[in-house]
């Protein structure tokens, strides 16, 4: 996403990335960014917990403004939980003698990469199948298969 | 009783985690992005209370009736209309936990947190397409040659103000 935003500034439009990987967006080096400290998966918020988000969205927007140099980013000011434990688990390596016959060194929960698309719902599959044998659909761009 | 809150952490690096747990797995090497030279910057040519926003979004989000996204260095991207009902919304990925995401699609898309803001008036407009991709492309050259272009024209067609990148 860095590199995007990178173009996108160079076209001549001002870009804002949010991130809750603070390593990762400080090695693409956006223009602007902020960062928010909750696990992955949550770059905007919690939840179900509208003024909480709309507040972070309020204090990622004003930096928009507050922002003044090539490649700042922003730290916001809200946590994840009273604790911080969660930062122990994400990608976290299992130590050999924990593992099953300690051969594998890490728990993999993330699915195969499959080359087909991938539904969240059967009934999605249906529908993009009838909008695309009408010929609705313009806004699947670039599809490569 | 309330908990004492005990004391932050520092930020997750994340880069050297997943490196090694990719390597774990006999995955090929992922070759982060490390940009070299300082970014462009251009300015804001209004408050943004009078500006047009643009959103990107990585996450593999999808509107009911569209194709999904797959898992293997998908460079296609999906227009979303900003004016959707949010509950035809959908996600799927391969690299996050997506329970939240299905639960409210605003965590990772968030639209209701922009409606909201030009409710009261801290931003003009949102683009009446948001663009969504699948992110997690092994291939740079395929994000630069293929999906980048694209994407600046569309928001140089846009005629937006101001772009805010959503990357999970």
């Amino acid at each position: 996403m860095g590199l995007i935003a990178r173009a996108i500034e160079a076209a001549g439009v001002p870009t804002l990335s949010m991130s809750s990987a603070r390593d990762i967006t400080r090695s693409a080096w956006p223009t602007r960014s902020v960062y928010l400290d909750y696990p992955l998966g949550h770059t905007a918020g919690r939840p179900n917990e509208r003024e909480l988000n709309a507040s972070i969205m309020r204090d990622t927007l004003s930096a928009f403004e507050s922002l003044s140099e090539p490649g700042a980013m922003a730290h916001l000011d809200y946590r994840w939980s009273d604790n911080d434990d969660w930062k122990d688990k994400v990608f976290a390596l299992v130590e050999p003698s924990e593992s099953a016959g300690g051969s594998s060194q890490y728990d993999d929960d993330r699915v195969a990469r499959h080359e087909t698309p991938q539904y969240q719902d059967q009934d999605d599959h249906a529908a993009a199948a009838l909008t695309h044998d009408s010929e609705e659909c313009l806004v699947c761009a670039g599809i490569d298969y | 009783m309330p908990t004492t809150p005990q004391r932050r952490q520092p930020p997750v690096d994340y880069i050297p985690r997943i490196t090694a747990q990719y390597s774990g797995l006999g995955y090929g090497e992922y070759r982060w992005l490390e940009s070299e030279d300082a970014p462009n910057w251009a300015p804001l040519s209004k408050p943004l209370s009078e500006s047009k926003l643009g959103l990107i979004c990585t996450g593999g989000i999808y509107v009911a009736g569209q194709t999904a996204f797959h898992f293997k260095d998908d460079t296609s991207y999906r227009a979303i209309p900003t004016d959707v009902d949010t509950s035809d919304l959908r996600a799927t990925h391969f690299a996050y936990d997506l329970t939240d995401a299905r639960k409210d699609i605003n965590v990772v898309f968030p639209i209701e947190q922009l409606r909201s803001m030009i409710d009261e008036n801290a931003l003009g407009s949102v683009s009446p397409n948001a663009y969504t991709l699948m992110g997690g492309i092994y291939s740079t050259r395929r994000v630069v040659e293929e999906l980048i272009p694209a994407l600046v024209d569309r928001v140089l067609a846009d005629e937006v103000d101001v772009v805010l990148l959503v990357p999970v």
